[in-house]
């Protein structure tokens, strides 16, 4: 069954973190499930360690690849602290997924500032549904800490109406053979986290 | 047919393959550098990296004048260096098709400025097409090609970073054979461009004008969408998208084609609605040739001149309301700026560079990320190539006030775009300024293109490496010092010398960038920081090296100590200027 409305994801953390491949995955999967589907990101300085975010909006016909401000329904951290930067785009409902890995910005790591405190429970206080897990921690038991990404893939997808099947030959796409089984177990460490 | 998720940079590419187009020359610069690799991987294409965006559309008119349909592709600022031909090509027309891509960079995601390259159509007088999303990228792309054969034209095709950047689902097409129309046709009078000849083509440019302008009112990309008889929405690119989502009922005139406009057309959707709006990123370009037709429209008085547009500006400006969408944290975030990666080999030399308390004239590239706190290694950064003529003209001006206190810093492929020719300057009127390249091997900022001192051609093929060394030495220039920059002392020692020799001075920091594949570094073991031995004195945080950090309340018997430093082994590599700079050889 295909949602005729427009879905807003956000996609947000550090430069290097698989964010993109990430994005592009969800995308795949949303393709393959019947939907039109546009993305946006930005490249550039943004690789050397900044802060990196990715919209996806799918629906039966989408026009803007970036969504509004106040209209995303999932936000999907692959850092804590990064899920506080990008709250004005969320709405009111949204559910978010964050990996509650901590990477220290440069003024934190020098003492000038400091990193926040009990993000997790600030978000539960103010959005229903928020999943918080160490996303690395679980790649590193599917067999590679790079893995996740996908890890955090796996949780986002019980929120969205696409097959598992689905989901699973996109991640065998997207990765070499020899990756594939790493992948898809991260995957499966996500749903169940 | 084949249905994929494509960026705009990929569709273009794909494009371009299916327009049977086998020739191309571009210089890499974000957001465009994609469309040329991607391009490249396609069989029996010939794609070239030129050493700058002049050259490359140049290399573009050579390959049209021969025949065959060509390409060059650049980011907008690009469009500067090459303009002195596109200026005149636009005179000559071409014999086989010549379409030129300019990647625009609203809001400056990665670029120093925000120039609108529409302006350039309409001062070169050359059609531009401009897509909306991926999908209208390819096809578009593929009218670019019939249109310069059509109206013997060169053709703009302009893309912005949401365009070239953002994916979506693109429709494939079987490609065109390529045709082999390449042959010598000699035509003087036509493509030499003294004064008699320009006057004479000066009148064609007119009159293709003229044609372009009719060929405008049915192109079929210029289209109308009537719903809303109330309010009608004329806009182009990317930011009809924007506009489509937050007002599907009102009416729209989406414009395909840039330049010229169709006047008629405009006229008639004019007649169709009662309020207009211009919805246009950057210059009122639309809005000002709207309005000289005496048609009446609101653009940027409510609309911003600045920056790229989102759904929610649109929304905002056209309903009047403010941005009323709150963040229910407001504590301060720390930012999250780019920084140079851990063992980048810029960061030692600009580490030592600070410590001569130089004027330093910075360039294009990862390096000009130095100019962040606390290596601050840059006071100026205009475009590519500058840092030589500024280095040289600040010296000159300042004279014996400034002797042994400017230098000019330029990465290796920036050099080799633009720096030569103000380095020759630089020995020809006696520069007293210090010159620093610094070699990483590649052109690392936009994603390790090849260039003329690497090896290798975009396809792939060796070729001749220019030996930098040799070059800067041909250009007349006497005190020369190859570096490691990654020995902090040598390059002190290095640079002190050199700002005291009176003349022009330059010296090669060399050391691949550290994520070059080819260069093949093993990264070293990561190293640690001896708690016992630490002082806490943060000397090793100056180096802004993205592991190490520093935490407060460890303190030590018998010490001031108020806290220490770390360094995160997961991505440190071990470079090693950690522990140079550390006085209590604390980090090993």
């Amino acid at each position: 069954m295909i949602d005729s409305k427009v879905k807003s994801i956000l996609f947000a953390g550090v430069g290097g973190q698989g964010i993109l491949r990430a994005s592009d995955i969800m995308c795949m999967a949303m393709m393959e499930a019947g939907y039109d589907v546009k993305k946006s990101e930005v490249h550039g300085m943004a690789q050397r360690g900044g802060c990196v975010t990715s919209h996806v909006r799918y629906g039966t016909k989408v026009y803007s690849p970036l969504a509004e401000l106040g209209s995303i329904e999932i936000l999907i951290s692959f850092e804590k602290m990064e899920a506080l930067r990008y709250l004005k785009f969320l709405r009111k409902d949204a559910s978010i997924i964050v990996n509650t890995e901590e990477i220290y910005p440069p003024a934190v790591n020098m003492g000038d500032s400091t990193y926040p405190d009990d993000v997790i429970g600030f978000l539960k206080n103010h959005y229903g549904r928020v999943v918080a897990f160490n996303a690395a921690e679980l790649a590193q038991k599917a067999g590679n800490i790079k893995a996740a990404n996908v890890v955090l893939l796996g949780a986002a997808s019980k929120l969205l109406n696409v097959e598992i099947s689905v989901w699973e030959s996109v991640v065998r796409q997207s990765f070499p053979q020899k990756l594939v089984k790493l992948n898809l177990d991260a995957f499966q460490m996500g749903i169940a986290a | 047919m084949k249905k994929l998720l494509m960026s705009g940079n990929e569709a273009i590419a794909r494009g371009v393959y299916e327009a049977g187009v086998r020739f191309a020359s571009a210089y890499p610069g974000t957001p465009s550098t994609e469309i040329m690799e991607e391009y490249a991987k396609y069989d029996g294409v010939y794609a070239e990296w030129a050493p700058n965006e002049k050259v490359a559309v140049e290399v573009a008119i050579g390959a049209a004048l021969g025949g065959a349909r060509a390409l060059a592709v650049m980011k907008h600022v690009g469009v500067n260096v090459a303009a002195d031909p596109i200026f005149t090509v636009s005179y000559t027309g071409i014999e086989g098709a010549l379409v030129i891509i300019s990647a625009d960079d609203p809001s400056m995601h990665s670029s120093q400025n925000e120039q609108d390259n529409r302006n350039y159509a309409k001062f070169a007088k050359i059609p531009m097409l401009e897509p909306a999303d991926p999908q209208e990228a390819k096809e578009y792309v593929k009218l670019a090609f019939e249109i310069s054969e059509q109206f013997d034209t060169p053709v703009f095709f302009r893309s912005t970073t949401r365009v070239s950047h953002s994916k979506s689902v693109v429709m494939l097409s079987d490609p065109l054979a390529p045709r082999d129309k390449n042959t010598l046709t000699r035509n003087a009078g036509k493509y030499v461009m003294v004064p008699v000849n320009a006057r004479v083509r000066r009148v064609e440019v007119e009159k293709r004008q003229q044609a372009l302008k009719e060929f405008a009112e049915t192109f079929p990309e210029n289209k109308m969408e009537i719903n809303n008889p109330e309010v009608g929405i004329i806009t182009a690119g990317m930011p009809y998208n924007y506009a489509r989502d937050v007002f599907p009922e009102f009416s729209y005139l989406k414009l395909g084609m840039v330049y010229p406009l169709p006047e008629k057309l405009i006229r008639e959707f004019a007649s169709k609605v009662k309020k207009i709006y211009v919805v246009e990123e950057l210059d009122p370009y639309l809005e000002e040739q709207i309005k000289a037709m005496g048609i009446v429209v609101t653009g940027k008085d409510i609309f911003p001149y600045t920056n790229e547009f989102d759904p929610g500006i649109i929304k905002n400006a056209i309903n009047g309301n403010m941005d009323t969408s709150l963040s229910p944290y407001t504590d301060p975030l720390a930012p999250r700026p780019p920084n140079l990666c851990p063992g980048c080999p810029h960061r030692g030399l600009f580490y030592a560079l600070k410590k001569s308390k130089a004027y330093v004239h910075g360039d294009i590239g990862c390096y000009t990320l130095s100019y962040l706190k606390p290596l601050e290694g840059l006071h100026s950064c205009i475009c590519m190539g500058a840092s030589i003529g500024m280095a040289h003209g600040m010296s000159k001006a300042l004279g014996e006030k400034g002797k042994g206190k400017v230098v000019g810093v330029i990465g290796d492929s920036t050099f080799l775009h633009s720096g030569i020719t103000p380095l020759l300057n630089m020995v020809y009127n006696n520069s007293d300024a210090l010159i620093i390249i610094l070699d990483n091997s590649t052109t690392a900022m936009t994603g390790m293109q090849e260039h003329p001192a690497t090896g290798y051609t975009l396809l792939g093929k060796e070729s001749k490496i220019v030996d930098l060394k040799v070059l800067v030495s041909a250009l007349g220039v006497e005190n020369i010092n190859v570096i490691d920059p990654n020995n902090i002392h040598e390059a002190r020692v290095a640079i002190k010398e050199a700002l005291a020799f009176g003349g022009p001075s330059v010296i090669i920091a060399q050391k691949p960038c550290v994520l070059f594949k080819r260069a093949n570094i093993k990264p070293q073991p990561s190293l640690r920081v001896d708690p016992d031995k630490c002082e806490g004195c943060k000397a090793c945080l100056d180096l802004n090296c993205p592991p190490i950090s520093w935490k407060k309340g460890i303190t030590k018997e018998g010490s001031k100590r108020k806290g220490i430093s770390f360094i995160d082994e997961t991505i440190c590599n071990g470079c090693g200027l950690c522990a140079q700079v550390c006085k209590f050889g604390a980090i090993g």
